[in-house]
């Protein structure tokens, strides 16, 4: 039996209430006053695709043994690197070994679904046992526009395997056409597209029952078959459309979150299923359809095992953790779209260093620091003699992992003087849970939340973009554990 | 077992530059100032110095590496020279490497200089990371200084369960002294008197560190001329000769930022180098035979929690110390006489020789009645280079006879 084992998602924490929006840009042209409807969920200064893609996996990891995992497929849009394997980065963030298979699923907004179906059918032939499936996007409209409104920042994470999965793959139809309703030239920023009456008239009515019905042909099944329908499609009026044309009925349509987050791009579908799985019930059927240059449809049924299975934060954790955004312009500046200044400070030119960066990269990118085996101390960075004035061992140490671990905050300050997208920067001291000690910034937090003795999680975040090489650089942040509201 | 170097070295002439914003001068000009009043005081001619060390951090925006921006200002008799650097502690070192030398009988007369040219940097503060090397750019916290200290306010507000409240007053009273000593002196660049009010309500730098609490950035040069008792003695004839009590400089090694066990609330370093010091002088009680300090106040807080690493406040009792006006001018043990690194300034590699020239011209009485201190025998002073969990403390005792 081959399926999802396992689910997580993320979304940022920041939420930009549309009216916000129109009221800056609405001058430029009131007709986006149509889109105004609740609010995007926008990432943070220091996350991109990437950090949420590596967000997503944890939380699907659910305590699951990350060497178990033999591939990771990250799916988006918007990977910050065309040369450089974007999925490789987000290998050793999560910690994984290093014989896997990783590979980067981008282009059309389908890229999600694809990877998934890759992954499913890559475990079902045997080629693998494992493999996350992660998808992410952090697209951008330009300001004025629908998509700045329409779009949200958001990602999924899967973990696909054989045996004890809690939704099985029963099957899928592709459908793939050159449609440019949407697209981005090789080095645009901003989304740009065709006209919506010919995206709703000619794209979603004819893709999306052409790859539902064919599916339904393929495997001789009728939609009501089916709990839950997720597809993606943003537009209100068109969703009903589709509904009652394919008889989707309301209590079959999972919600597309277009009012909590946004269309986040590749990671559309996915997200709305990480988010179908939480209500999940055994035997129920999930219909999983993608929209973008084509369309992909996967049918899963859920098993017994859901409801034994450990779950991460997932989508509506990720929701309940929210801040509001409370200028528009905060946007601007943390998706460098307003130049703002900041300082010398910032244009220090401290370039990345890319032989260290190797002989790092599991300190910089996994947070993987050394214990002693001697003496059982942890401590980041990995050193060569234990930092245990009793111990003092030499070349006696095991590689320890920290970004799993939770700690405390033993001080802390905001900073004004530091470069920042977002001052004060707020920064301080943190001890590990079992040990170990480190220097971490603090993130989705305010300075007034801080405290000495604040519990702490980890989270892979931007470190630096140098944009004179156009490198995005990564560290670890750490993140003050809030209750969920 | 090493005797160390009291009474070993005695210093024969001192200098200071005006220190401040000192956009009309160069680090050249800096050093030359320092230099020529140096010379002067120690009444010996250029060709007797046999060696020298060159104290400077900044070098990308200050005089460029090795020594011989030293020997090429000062038009230097053909010495060798050295220069060395220990980020706030640089100035100590070179006044150390001196003194180890003349001690160490390799010469006679060696001239220690300190010179750092700030005010180029285009930065208020400090620039960032240059100093921290590449590592730093890949991993840890976006930090500046003041954020870096400022955290010693939280942590020790944790540790002694002393309010923040308690603490933002304490080193309200820190800054508001330093700037009434310095308003006194010439040489200082900040010679402003500030209320409490004005401290408190200052821009927020990090918290709880306001513009006040920080000391300032600013050009200067600092030189010592040493030599041996016996030389010194014979040309400074009846007149009152300060000598080298101890010099002790500890570096960490890794365990206040790595290891658990420290609290972030006091500085390690700094403990062990005043212990060693006071071994090295011979000092049993120092809160009773300390005379005066300048001690490393980069941040109101940095002084704060070092009245309690150098013995002189008992541990968690700094606030009462401060508040109750025992480091005041005309406290039992005044510290920051000449302003502080707060007033006065703080061009890096100068620090360590400027505060050794205020004890210098107290113990010889050469200061005005209104901001001298009185039965000055012993002073002391104290730098530190680094982060409060990884840094640099270097401790210089000097005193009279």
């Amino acid at each position: 039996m081959t399926g999802i084992v396992s689910y997580g998602g993320y979304v940022p924490r920041y939420r930009l209430d549309r009216r916000k929006i129109f009221q800056a840009m609405g001058w430029m042209d009131p007709s986006t006053a149509s889109n105004m409807r609740g609010e995007k969920a926008v990432a943070n200064f220091d996350e991109d695709s990437i950090t949420m893609a590596v967000a997503a996996g944890i939380d699907s990891l659910c305590g699951m043994d990350r060497s178990k995992v033999d591939g990771l497929y990250f799916a988006s849009t918007t990977m910050p690197y065309k040369e450089r394997l974007n999925a490789g980065i987000c290998t050793a963030a999560l910690g994984l070994k290093d014989q896997v298979r990783a590979a980067d699923f981008g282009g059309g907004l389908k890229a999600g679904t694809t990877a998934l179906l890759a992954a499913l059918e890559s475990v079902a032939a045997g080629g693998a046992n494992t493999i996350m499936v992660c998808a992410s996007d952090s697209r951008m409209g330009r300001p004025a526009s629908g998509e700045e409104m329409i779009f949200g920042d958001a990602a999924a994470g899967f973990i696909v395997g054989n045996g004890e999965v809690i939704a099985e793959f029963k099957g899928s139809y592709s459908i793939t056409y050159d449609f440019g309703d949407h697209y981005r030239g090789a080095f645009a920023r901003f989304d740009r597209k065709w006209e919506d009456r010919w995206i709703r008239d000619l794209g979603y009515d004819h893709f999306l029952p052409e790859v539902i019905k064919g599916f339904l042909s393929k495997y001789g099944l009728k939609i009501q078959d089916f709990a839950k329908v997720i597809y993606d499609c943003h537009y209100g009026a068109e969703r009903k459309k589709l509904n009652k044309m394919l008889g989707i009925t309301a209590e079959m349509d999972q919600g597309n979150y277009q009012e909590q987050i946004g269309h986040c791009g590749a990671a559309q579908s996915l997200v709305m299923l990480a988010g179908a799985l939480e209500g999940a019930r055994p035997g129920d059927r999930l219909l999983v359809v993608s929209f973008g240059s084509g369309c992909d449809a996967l049918c899963f049924e859920v098993t017994e095992n859901i409801l034994n299975k450990k779950s991460g934060r997932g989508i509506s954790g990720s929701l309940a953790n929210r801040a509001e955004l409370d200028v528009y312009e905060k946007y601007l500046v943390w998706r460098d779209i307003l130049p703002a200044e900041m300082g010398l400070r910032s244009e220090e030119d401290l370039w990345t260093r890319w032989t260290a960066l190797w002989r790092k990269r599991k300190e910089v990118l996994g947070l993987w620091g050394s214990r002693c085996l001697k003496c059982g101390t942890p401590q980041l960075p990995a050193q060569k003699i234990c930092v245990n004035p009793e111990c003092g061992a030499v070349d006696q140490m095991e590689e320890y992992l920290f970004s799993d671990k939770k700690g405390q905050v033993v001080s802390f300050t905001g900073d004004m003087l530091a470069a920042s997208y977002n001052p004060p920067a707020i920064y301080g001291a943190v001890e590990f849970e079992g040990g170990g000690k480190y220097y971490f910034d603090f993130v989705d937090c305010t300075l007034a939340e801080m405290a000495t003795g604040l519990p702490v999680t980890f989270s892979f975040r931007r470190k630096y973009y140098d944009k004179k090489r156009d490198i995005s650089g990564y560290f670890w942040k750490a993140v003050p554990v809030k209750e969920d509201k | 077992m090493a005797s160390g170097i009291k009474d070993k070295v005695a210093i024969l002439g001192m200098g200071c530059s005006r220190f401040g914003e000192r956009w009309e001068s160069g680090a050249e000009d800096l050093m030359v100032e320092a230099f020529t009043e140096c010379l002067a005081d120690a009444g010996i001619e250029k060709k007797e110095i046999q060696a020298a060390y060159l104290g400077t951090h900044f070098d990308e925006v200050n005089v460029g590496k090795a020594s011989l921006p030293l020997s090429l200002a000062l038009k230097l008799p053909f010495v060798p020279a050295t220069r060395v650097e220990n980020f706030c502690a640089t100035a100590t070192e070179a006044l150390r490497a001196a003194s180890y030398a003349v001690a160490a009988g390799a010469y006679d007369i060696v001239l220690a200089l300190g010179v750092e040219k700030l005010k180029d940097t285009g930065y208020g503060g400090l620039p960032g990371g240059a100093g921290r090397g590449v590592n730093a750019r890949m991993e840890a916290a976006n930090m500046t200084a003041p954020g870096m200290f400022a955290q010693l306010a939280t942590a020790y507000s944790a540790k002694w369960g002393i309010s923040m409240e308690k603490i933002k007053d304490a080193i309200t009273h820190v800054s508001v002294k330093s700037h009434a000593n310095g308003a006194m002196n010439p040489k200082a660049h900040l010679r402003n008197v500030i209320t409490e009010e004005q401290a408190k309500k200052a821009p927020m730098i990090a918290y709880p560190l306001g513009l006040f609490d920080c000391c300032g950035v600013s050009d200067g040069s600092a030189a010592a001329i040493v030599t041996t008792p016996e030389i010194a003695r014979s040309l400074k004839r009846n007149q009152d000769i300060v000598f080298i009590k101890a010099i002790q400089v500890v570096c960490s090694s890794g365990e206040e930022e790595m290891f658990t066990k420290w609290d972030g609330s006091h500085f390690a370093t700094t403990r062990r180098a005043a212990t060693m010091a006071y071994n090295e002088a011979g000092i049993k009680d120092p809160r009773q035979e300390i005379s005066m300090m300048e001690v490393h106040d980069c941040f109101s807080i940095t002084e704060m929690v070092t009245m309690e690493d150098l013995h002189i406040s008992p541990k968690g009792g700094a606030y009462e110390d401060i508040m109750s006006g025992f480091f005041d001018l005309k406290g039992q043990v005044p510290c920051q006489v000449d302003g502080g690194l707060k007033c006065f300034g703080h061009p890096i590699g100068a620090s360590g020789l400027r505060m050794v020239y205020a004890m210098y011209e107290q113990l010889l009485d050469r200061v005005p009645e209104e901001r001298k201190v009185k039965n000055a025998r012993l002073g002391l002073t104290h730098n530190l280079g680094g982060f409060p969990w990884k840094n640099v403390a270097a401790i210089s005792i000097v005193g009279r006879g």
